[in-house]
């Protein structure tokens, strides 16, 4: 099969859009920073690596946040892949809304979330027994809390595409559930797994409001420390030097999910949703396991709504009427109906620049070359999409300011820049979604379509879309939900004239003031409801749409 | 292993890709009619932090009176606002920046990101606030607040406990585990606090004091908003801790049947007085200019209180009547002048981490 030159255009072209992208929203920033702290008086230095490597705070810094982002991503990858089975693969009401449930916490801001764990866990608060407030206890959780929804997602929309015959037929020759558990089933969900493990850790190791709130003075992880060293002290040497040692963390940890990844065969995917399987007494503990995870994330998303029903020392709407009225507090900078209208723009926007950059990634990171150097040029592709997960928000945030400063791109001040600076979160997870599915299709399918006469788009569309429709909607909605919820960069950002929600959220936040704090909690309510009421209806949808293929 | 080109796939995904970068995009940009061209610049562009809050009413009386738009770019707290002055310096995102208090002042004015102003429209009472020797010619005072431990009397009358009056009182064992403060790292009224401990015991003295503090069961929370709503008795949260680090006009949210139930500790506040000053390489300096000076009138000055909540530098503004009643402003706070605070915040900040985490 020869490769014409065409192709290889196409694809260099195809690589070339969203790396174009990145460099400049990303990379170009980030080596601003680390230039700024490095690059003194016209000479690098580099003695700066010694000194901060060898504080004794970094050491510790470091240490946690390894084994707190490890202990947390393995624990939500264990109770998350029992769920993904019950609420993609077996036959029960209501899955629709739990899933839903679960991805609320995503899009909370994380001040809010903090302030909901405390209340639980806070010495009078119901949970208070415990004495996990300020605890690395409370973080763990929180960190589970958040991430859940991700690996519910990634692995359940896998699992509903797996063929079920291959299991069919295990059974059919005597091997017991576990068996063709462990022999069929999680070698087919194996990509995606890491996959979502290597999400959720990078989201962890980047954490950083949960930390703060949470961990009180006692506990900080190298993004928090990145934070403190950026906007308190202005130590740009020790923040470059930690920015790089996370970006080594990072590739390093893609590297060896990498090689996970890379030796997993080829799994055959079906077009459109397996037939869900009805309850066997053997699924009961799962379910078990999943009514308690339910019931995990609903507790502090219920703290939230009690407190922000709470008027005075009675009960009432008060906070949620007091955010469609923007003359009666001058705080409000929009009322609740205008920051969400403008929160979805922004996330659309966002969306369809996540979603179409990662399909190009994806696409061009799932061909099979037939040199090694092309092969590992591609994995290298992959990694390099994946560093916006890993790196300092600040880092990124900081480095608009001084990178982008120059026409014409210079976007300081621009509403433009928020989408983007989304859409380069979300890339990643977009990426981890549809790569896996991409590259489960068989290359001989597209070469019989092919030499049928088939032009690779038609070979494309009728190949590759079967797989691809599933995950393409569980990306989209992933990146529909971390633009929502994203604030990490973009409060680094100007504030438009019409903010989003989750920037009045923290401006209310914020204020000293009888009302404000029950007004940003109703308006993370609203937060939180409406983007699991439209990722529910938009996945309904979507299978009905899909289903038909 | 594909035969022929897949350009017509990637053209579908160039042209989505454009079309939202063109400016197809939902987020319907009106570009404000800033000029580019080299005509008459019409818009002040005004760079600030997040508790920037301006009814449209009052700036549409600065447009009317000066000609001039006014474009608010507003991004983080006081800090960011800072340190994005800092590192954009000489390339301003804006024109004039408003929100640097004391703590930060010094820093923006020793990298010399300001050019100098003295506003003609500065009120006497205004010379109180300004910063010491030639920084005060680089940023103009504009409001204060006062930063100040606050009690939950209603809670000590119902334990029959006698209220904490000095900052030596809460190191005291019959004040164990009842107070709750923002960490001076993390927060901006955290680190206003750890300057007035550092104020009342000296250089040598507050180090002792804090491990005082901390042997006594103080809680050190991240911001001032989950101490205030979650650990305060009094915040609505139905928290366990009577004492709170927060402002003087706190006691106004704290009112039962008109009057307030909580109070200010006046001996334990710290001012913090906020600043604005035109951005060196400013594209429209006169415009700059005329905004801090409209700032220092009488319709601005008046409107801090109920927007910002905070006390205009000019002390004829009539206050707010739920302040009257409720708020003291004390006569003398805890200060440490503003040079020192820049030359020794990261030594301080670090002593006070390794105080408190251990």
């Amino acid at each position: 099969m020869r490769r014409n030159r065409l192709g290889t255009t196409g694809l260099a072209l195809a690589a070339l859009v969203p790396l174009v992208f990145l460099a400049v929203f990303f990379l170009l920033p980030v080596s601003a920073m680390v230039a700024r702290g490095l690059h003194i008086d016209g000479r690098w230095s580099f003695d700066a690596f010694g000194e901060v490597l060898g504080r004794s705070r970094t050491g510790r810094v470091l240490w946690f946040t390894v084994w707190i982002s490890s202990l947390a991503t393995a624990l939500t990858v264990a109770i998350g892949v029992p769920i993904a089975y019950v609420t993609y693969r077996l036959k029960l009401p209501a899955m629709g809304l739990v899933r839903g449930l679960l991805v609320m916490p995503f899009v909370l801001p994380t001040i809010v979330v903090g302030v909901a764990f405390r209340t639980l866990l806070a010495p009078s608060g119901p949970l208070g027994f415990l004495g996990w407030d300020g605890s690395w206890q409370a973080i763990l959780l929180a960190l589970v809390f958040f991430n859940i929804a991700v690996v519910v997602r990634t692995v359940g929309s896998r699992w509903q595409s797996l063929d079920v015959r291959q299991m069919e037929a295990a059974a059919a020759l005597g091997a017991g559930p576990m068996t063709v558990l462990r022999t069929v089933v999680l070698p087919a969900l194996r990509p995606a797994i890491v996959s979502a493990a290597s999400v959720v850790f990078l989201f962890c190791a980047g954490a950083f409001g949960v930390v703060l709130t949470l961990g009180g003075v006692r506990y900080s992880t190298i993004e928090t420390e990145i934070y403190l060293l950026t906007t308190n002290f202005l130590d740009l040497r020790a923040a470059a030097v930690l920015s790089l040692l996370q970006a080594v963390t990072v590739i390093g940890l893609l590297l060896i999910t990498e090689r996970t990844t890379a030796r997993s065969g080829l799994v055959r995917l079906r077009a459109g949703v397996s037939a869900r399987q009805r309850v066997r007494r053997s699924d009961l503990p799962l379910i078990g396991l999943t009514a308690l995870a339910v019931l995990f994330v609903a507790a502090p998303l219920l703290t939230l709504v009690v407190r922000s029903l709470q008027v005075g020392d009675g009960w009432g709407l008060d906070n949620y009427r007091r955010l469609t009225r923007v003359d009666e507090s001058p705080v409000l900078a929009a009322s609740v109906t205008d920051a969400l209208a403008t929160s979805f723009r922004v996330a659309i926007d966002a969306t369809v620049l996540a979603v179409t950059l990662g399909l190009l990634v994806s696409f061009v990171v799932t061909r099979r070359p037939r040199s090694t150097a092309g092969r590992r040029l591609l994995s290298g592709l992959d990694t390099v999409f994946m560093l916006p997960l890993g790196i300092s928000a600040v880092t990124v945030g900081f480095g608009f300011l001084i990178a982008l400063d120059e026409p014409p791109l210079d976007l300081r001040s621009s509403p433009i820049l928020v989408p983007i600076a989304q859409a380069m979160v979300a890339l990643p997870l977009v990426v981890r979604i549809v790569a896996p599915a991409l590259r489960s299709v068989d290359p001989r399918e597209r070469d019989a379509a092919a030499s049928l006469g088939a032009t690779p788009l038609r070979a494309f569309w009728d190949v590759d879309r079967r797989v691809l429709a599933k995950p393409l909607l569980a990306a989209t909605g992933f990146a529909f939900a971390v633009s929502l919820g994203e604030f990490g960069a973009t409060s680094f950002l100007a504030r438009p004239e019409n903010p989003t929600l989750p920037v009045v959220i923290y401006q209310l936040l914020g204020h000293p003031g009888a009302n404000y704090f029950g007004m940003a909690l109703a308006g993370s309510v609203i937060l939180a409801a409406v983007t699991a009421t439209v990722m529910v209806v938009v996945e309904r949808l979507g299978v009905r749409g899909t289903g038909a293929f | 292993m594909f035969r022929k080109s897949h350009t017509p796939l990637i053209t579908l995904c160039c042209l989505a890709l454009g079309a939202t970068v063109a400016g197809c995009s939902t987020t319907g940009e009106k570009s404000s009619s800033s000029s580019s061209s080299g005509s008459k610049v019409t818009t002040v562009t005004l760079v600030t932090h997040d508790s920037w809050v301006a009814p449209k009413e009052l700036l549409a009386e600065f447009t009317k009176s000066t000609g001039y738009q006014v474009k608010v770019l507003a991004s983080g707290d006081a800090g960011k606002v800072a340190n994005s002055v800092v590192l954009s310096k000489g390339k301003p995102t804006g024109d004039v920046v408003f929100g640097i208090d004391n703590t930060f002042a010094s820093r923006v004015v020793d990298a010399k990101a300001l050019t100098n102003y003295t506003s003609k429209a500065l009120p006497k009472s205004a010379s109180a606030y300004a910063l010491p020797g030639d920084s005060a010619s680089a940023m103009t005072p504009i409001d204060f607040g006062d930063v100040c431990v606050n009690i939950d009397n209603a809670w000590f009358a119902s334990k029959n406990k006698p209220v904490p009056q000095t900052l030596d009182d809460l190191v005291k064992p019959e004040y164990k585990g009842l107070f709750v403060t923002p960490g001076a790292a993390t927060s901006s009224p955290g680190m206003a606090f750890l300057l007035a401990t550092i104020a009342k015991y000296g250089d040598n003295g507050w180090q002792e004091y804090w491990k005082k503090l901390m042997a006594n069961g103080t809680k050190v929370t991240s911001g001032w908003s989950d101490a205030w709503n979650v650990d305060y008795t009094a915040g609505g949260g139905k928290g366990s801790r009577p004492i709170v680090l927060s402002y003087n006009t706190s006691p106004a949210d704290t009112l039962k049947d008109g009057k307030s139930t909580t109070s200010a500790m006046t001996q334990s506040c710290f001012r913090q007085v906020e600043y604005a000053g035109v951005l060196a390489g400013a594209k429209n300096e006169p415009g700059a200019k005329a905004f801090i000076d409209f700032m220092l009138g009488k319709s601005f000055q008046t409107a801090l209180p109920t927007n910002m909540y905070v006390f205009p530098v000019d002390r004829s503004i009539a206050l707010p009547d739920a302040w009257r009643t409720a708020v003291k402003v004390p006569e003398k706070t805890l200060s440490v002048d503003p040079a020192k605070i820049t030359a020794n915040r990261d030594a301080w900040l670090r002593t006070w981490q390794d105080a408190t985490s251990g």
